[in-house]
């Protein structure tokens, strides 16, 4: 009824091909933003703090993987380490030159993960699949010992652990002990907005067809003046940096330092990984849907429960959790294999199409 | 520093020859390990291409159940064969519910697929078993226990018992499914879909069926592979991410190839204990966490297909 295309006359191409073909979608969106400026400021620090800044990470990251994965059609299985080096370089960079911004630093960050991606993503000119899923986990395993092993990175700290320093932005602080959940949620919001914008950008744009090209035909692509070499080295460089950027973040707007070692194990991986797949490989929107549900799912399961009378004990309830998550999974993968975004398209088709069937 | 790297680790090496034989054999019989977890992957890639991530959980599925079932109280070999049937099950199960509906989808959807089975499991295997880590019933299924001490080459070797017997075992069992896929009927079908798909459907060999009957035949190695693990240290879930370590086996032996699963479980784990015992001082130790995935990644970029591996793999 209201999700329709009449009376929209396009008269010219630009408005043909736009991101949003139909008004209803901009203003949706605008409303989506709207609201995750407007409602966190009315919820609890609990709600904040474990639902809605780890959700905002994980879709960055997930964002970041999906242009390479879905995107430029390479697997990789590195994205915890990567993001891990996003992580500790703005340790670093943030300890030895304290005087400026932290956010600076975390996108600087970025560049020092997309360096260290495109170093690990060499492989990726010899071969895809799963046997380049099997070559970034090399880069996941030795990552995750440097980060361990090189006391240098953690600043010889004691307990091997990063120590979050205060830092604030225009006089709020933004990182470490002091810093409200609300606030830091809404410096991850910004830079998530910013990112999820350029990335729209980059993959409707020259680039992001030379992606797809090689993810679709990487020999027809080749013949149409498309370097392989380059193009997928750029996508391990871009996605790198977001993974970077988003390994930063999480480090410093949500952990807060702490259990730094584990957090960017292989598990971290996979879950990105999953994320973009049962979002939907090749969709920007999926990133957003594959981390609600692998995120939120869990954390339901594990709040939501017992409030509607289905009282668990902790260690139950972390089994079950394993156990709906899994067949969640199973389940959405045989009702849509193409992931929740397509979902998502064919409900949008039903609706302007609404009430014929076709 | 360069004789630190070049040299001394060899010298080493030839004044004390009883500890690179004790690296050696520590090293043989991480790689049967190793192999024995490839050989799960690579039956089920072999015969429906699907990258199967669940195969370690399942290595921990089944060792849970063995033990599970006899401390329920069911004698130890009546456990083993109840065990067997649970994986039979297990396979048919999953052949049913998951492989069947995703019939024809990319291998990534299948891949995401068994991701699910492998929550699944951990999810059904703690609802059950808990989620304690278990002592394998070694005793109950005679597994040897104790160690040989071999005085040799000036010093002294010492080889536990179970571990040549999981040496054996698994030298058993990998020569039980040569003869199984060579000579049987069954074993020709699977060569036969191995090949193509398609092929094999129109001569009648029917998919589905194959497709339980290697789930079930990767199962059977994930217990025997659980037993000789769980027997080693404790069946706990942890070792699933050990299961990872399988991965680079598989590049240097090629997906789909299995005497290349056990030449590079081997190659992996004797490379990975020396590597760790040599080298692995003068970088401050654990190394055996990546030094596999990063001579699998060097073999790569010289030889895409593994060792044996199918000449037609997906490059540039």
């Amino acid at each position: 009824m209201l999700y329709r295309e009449a009376g929209l006359y396009k008269k010219t191409y630009e408005a043909d091909m736009a991101v949003f073909p139909i008004r209803q979608d901009l203003i949706g969106v605008i409303l989506i933003v709207a609201a995750a400026f407007v409602l966190p400021a009315f919820m609890s620090n609990f709600m904040i703090g474990t639902v809605l800044i780890p959700f905002l990470v994980f879709s960055l990251a997930a964002i970041g993987l999906n242009l390479l994965t879905g995107y430029t059609g390479l697997l990789s299985l590195g994205t915890g380490a990567f993001m891990g080096v996003g992580a500790y370089a703005c340790y670093k960079l943030t300890t030895a030159f304290p005087g400026v911004n932290l956010i600076v630093w975390i996108i600087v960050s970025g560049f020092f993960s997309a360096a260290i991606g495109v170093l690990f993503g060499l492989p990726s000119l010899r071969i895809k699949g799963f046997y380049l899923a099997v070559a970034t986990l090399a880069a996941q395993f030795f990552l995750e010992w440097c980060f361990v092993r090189i006391p240098w990175l953690y600043n010889y700290s004691v307990s091997g652990a990063i120590d979050v320093p205060n830092r604030t932005l225009f006089g709020i602080p933004i990182a470490g002990a002091s810093a409200t959940p609300l606030t830091r949620y809404y410096v991850i919001l910004v830079i998530l907005i910013a990112m999820t914008w350029i990335a729209s950008n980059i993959v409707h744009g020259r680039i992001g067809r030379m992606w797809m090209a090689i993810r679709d035909m990487d020999i027809a692509a080749e013949l149409m003046g498309i370097r392989p070499l380059q193009t997928k080295l750029l996508a391990f460089a871009v996605s790198s940096f977001y993974c970077g950027v988003a390994g930063a973040v999480m480090m410093f707007l949500w952990y807060g330092g702490g259990e730094a070692k584990d957090a960017f194990s292989i598990n971290l991986s996979f879950n990105i990984l999953f994320m973009v797949i049962i979002g939907g490989l090749g969709s920007i929107v999926g990133a957003f849907f594959g981390a609600a549900l692998l995120h939120l799912v869990p954390i339901f399961l594990k709040f939501g429960l017992p409030a509607f009378g289905f009282p668990l004990a902790g260690a139950t309830a972390e089994h079950l959790t394993h156990l709906l998550t899994g067949l969640l999974i199973i389940f959405f993968l045989i009702v849509e294999p193409h992931g929740l975004a397509r979902l998502w398209a064919t409900a949008k088709q039903k609706l302007r199409m609404w009430p014929f069937p076709y | 520093m360069l004789y630190n790297i070049f040299i001394d680790p060899f010298v080493q090496m030839v004044q004390m020859p009883d500890l690179l034989v004790q690296t050696l054999w520590e090293g043989t019989v991480a790689g049967v390990l190793y192999a024995l977890i490839a050989l799960g992957f690579v039956l089920i890639f072999k015969a429906s291409g699907v990258f199967n991530f669940a195969q370690g959980i399942m290595v921990v599925f089944a060792g849970l159940t063995l033990v599970g079932l006899h401390e329920a109280g069911v004698p130890a070999l009546l456990a083993l064969i109840l065990t067997v049937g649970v994986m039979y099950v297990l396979a048919f199960g999953i052949e049913r519910l998951v492989l069947r509906p995703l019939v024809n989808q990319p291998d990534i959807i299948l891949f995401m697929a068994t991701f699910g089975i492998t929550f699944l499991l951990i999810g059904l295997g703690e609802f059950i078993f808990g989620g304690n880590p278990k002592k394998m019933i070694t005793d109950e299924l005679f597994l040897p226990k104790g160690a040989i001490n071999i005085e040799m080459l000036g010093g002294r070797v010492t080889i536990q018992k179970l571990d040549i017997a999981a040496a054996v075992i698994a030298g058993l069992m990998v020569a039980a499914l040569a003869v199984f896929f060579q000579s049987t009927r069954i074993g020709r079908a699977l060569r036969a879909v191995a090949d193509s798909h398609k092929a094999a459907l129109s001569v009648g060999i029917s998919l589905n069926q194959i497709w339980v009957i290697v789930w079930f035949t990767a199962g059977l190695v994930a217990l025997v592979t659980g037993i000789m693990w769980g027997a080693r240290s404790d069946v706990s879930f942890g070792l699933q991410i050990i299961a990872l370590k399988a991965l680079p086996v598989l590049i240097l032996g090629g997906f789909t190839s299995v005497p290349g699963a056990i030449v590079g479980g081997l190659i992996i784990g004797i490379g990975e204990k020396i590597g760790e015992f040599y080298w692995g001082p003068l970088v401050g130790g654990g190394i055996e966490s990546w030094l596999a995935f990063l001579i699998a990644l060097v073999f790569l970029l010289f030889r895409p297909q593994g060792l044996f591996g199918d000449k037609i793999i997906e490059r540039i």
